[in-house]
């Protein structure tokens, strides 16, 4: 138990620390985009988030394996809690490309390919919370919320071929593909540490997360 | 017993006791007639409109009447602990998955030909020519539509807020199905050879064998109650 508080505080410090270093690289260090001027900054944060939302996504799809597989309330409980960070992060990408996209291309929203498909990841996990909340009895919601996170995460790559079929087909991306080109030094470094950064974030989230799911558990038996 | 006869046999279960009780079908093919209504109602009598939608109307009706069929699939094993009696079926699990399935595919490819007359003669449009493609499109979106229908509706079969669960779970993951169908759709009514849509029909037949093997893995774990 001490070992384990003492860990995830460490986590937090280390995400703590790496969001600072973060800002800083992203403001101070990475040096202004010449035609979407500060604006552009905000990649730091629409970037990293996506990332690890799929990587949370990712972790879904192990841990429903590995629970229909061992049937071990802790890898449900992993499940659960990066299912919960995942849903946060892709909510905070759209909330950020939403703000990046007002100036840039004049719109809050547009179906493009990359956007449609972040939108549906979205609504499958949310209906995967959605029908973790219905279910009052913990060993059935593991087994059915599995079944469905196993289906959800099979089900984004054909999401993502067909959106961009659906989309790309039709319009050029020309307007769509905002940044530059190619990085700079500065901002790829920005970016590096930024995806570090929120990679610990979603760590040290999973780690308090499980830790409240497993005393919740304990306080329930 | 083989596990193709115990499929069978929960498939034949089903279609004889759709036969006696007309529940299901009946209903779903008057909920289908109402469709067109509704759509009439809110497009307007512009016919032009209506054929430039056709590809998304139909898929929309089938879409429709497949939540509402499908979240049926599992009542009826509630009724009289025939759940219990599914749960001592002998061997593996996934066939009652698989007869399920094909019951539900039936099911929807029936109401889904006669919808197809229906839009045919209502809203005045020649698909004789499609026929032979929308043959292929329509069970090629059909079974991955069933095969994640089928799961799903094991799944919300003993949770609270179903009607409105299985819905909501069931539409996000389908869109690459409901993408796939309606643009192959497009073109097989527009008079387009199936091979200009031959990657949307490789993503839906794709798709297919994604949904039943996942089905198949999966069921086990739904079934235990």
């Amino acid at each position: 138990m001490r070992g384990e508080q003492t860990v995830s505080r460490a986590l937090g410090w280390l995400a703590a620390i790496g969001l600072a270093g973060g800002l800083v690289m992203a403001f101070a260090v990475a040096p202004r985009e010449i035609t979407q001027g500060n604006v552009q900054r905000i990649m730091y944060l629409h970037v990293p988030t996506v990332l690890v939302a799929y990587l949370a996504f990712a972790v879904v799809l192990v841990a429903s394996i590995a629970y229909l597989w061992r049937r071990d309330p802790a890898a449900d409980r992993l499940a659960h809690a990066s299912a919960e960070v995942g849903v946060l992060f892709t909510g905070l990408t759209i909330c950020a490309g939403a703000i990046w996209g007002k100036p840039t291309w004049g719109t809050w929203w547009t179906w493009d390919a990359r956007l449609t498909s972040v939108a549906i990841l979205f609504v499958m996990y949310l209906g995967y919370l959605l029908l973790r909340g219905m279910i009052e009895e913990r060993e059935r919601a593991a087994r059915y919320a599995a079944v469905l996170g196993i289906v959800a995460a099979l089900d984004i790559p054909l999401v993502h071929f067909s959106v961009y079929w659906w989309r790309t087909l039709h319009q050029p991306p020309s307007l769509l593909k905002p940044g530059p080109a190619t990085m700079s030094q500065g901002i790829l470094a920005a970016l590096l540490v930024n995806i570090v950064a929120f990679a610990l974030l979603y760590v040290y989230f999973v780690a308090k997360r499980t830790a409240v799911l497993r005393r919740e558990e304990e306080a329930l038996a | 017993m083989t596990y193709a006869r115990r499929a069978w046999i929960v498939l034949w279960k089903d279609a004889v006791t759709e036969r006696r009780a007309k529940a299901t079908l009946n209903a779903l093919l008057f909920f289908s007639l109402l469709l067109l209504f509704v759509f009439q109602f809110t497009l307007g009598a512009d016919r032009e409109r209506l054929v430039a939608a056709l590809p998304g109307l139909l898929w929309l009706s089938f879409v429709l009447t497949g939540l509402v069929g499908l979240g049926r699939a599992f009542l009826v094993e509630r009724e009289n602990d025939c759940w219990d009696g599914l749960l001592l079926a002998p061997g593996d699990k996934s066939a009652i998955y698989l007869g399920k399935v094909a019951g539900n595919l039936i099911l929807m490819l029936i109401v889904e030909a006669i919808l197809l007359a229906l839009f045919a003669v209502f809203f005045n449009v020649d698909i004789g020519r499609a026929l032979p493609a929308l043959g292929l499109i329509l069970p090629l979106g059909t079974i991955g539509f069933a095969a994640v229908g089928t799961l799903f509706a094991a799944m919300t079969a003993h949770v609270r807020a179903r009607e409105v669960l299985f819905p909501v779970l069931l539409l996000p993951v389908q869109v690459p199905v409901l993408l796939g169908a309606v643009k192959a759709t497009e073109a097989a009514l527009a008079g387009e050879p199936l091979g200009a849509v031959g990657h949307w029909l490789q993503l839906l037949a794709a798709a297919d064998v994604v949904y039943l093997v996942a089905g198949l893995l999966t069921f086990d774990a739904l079934l235990e109650g």
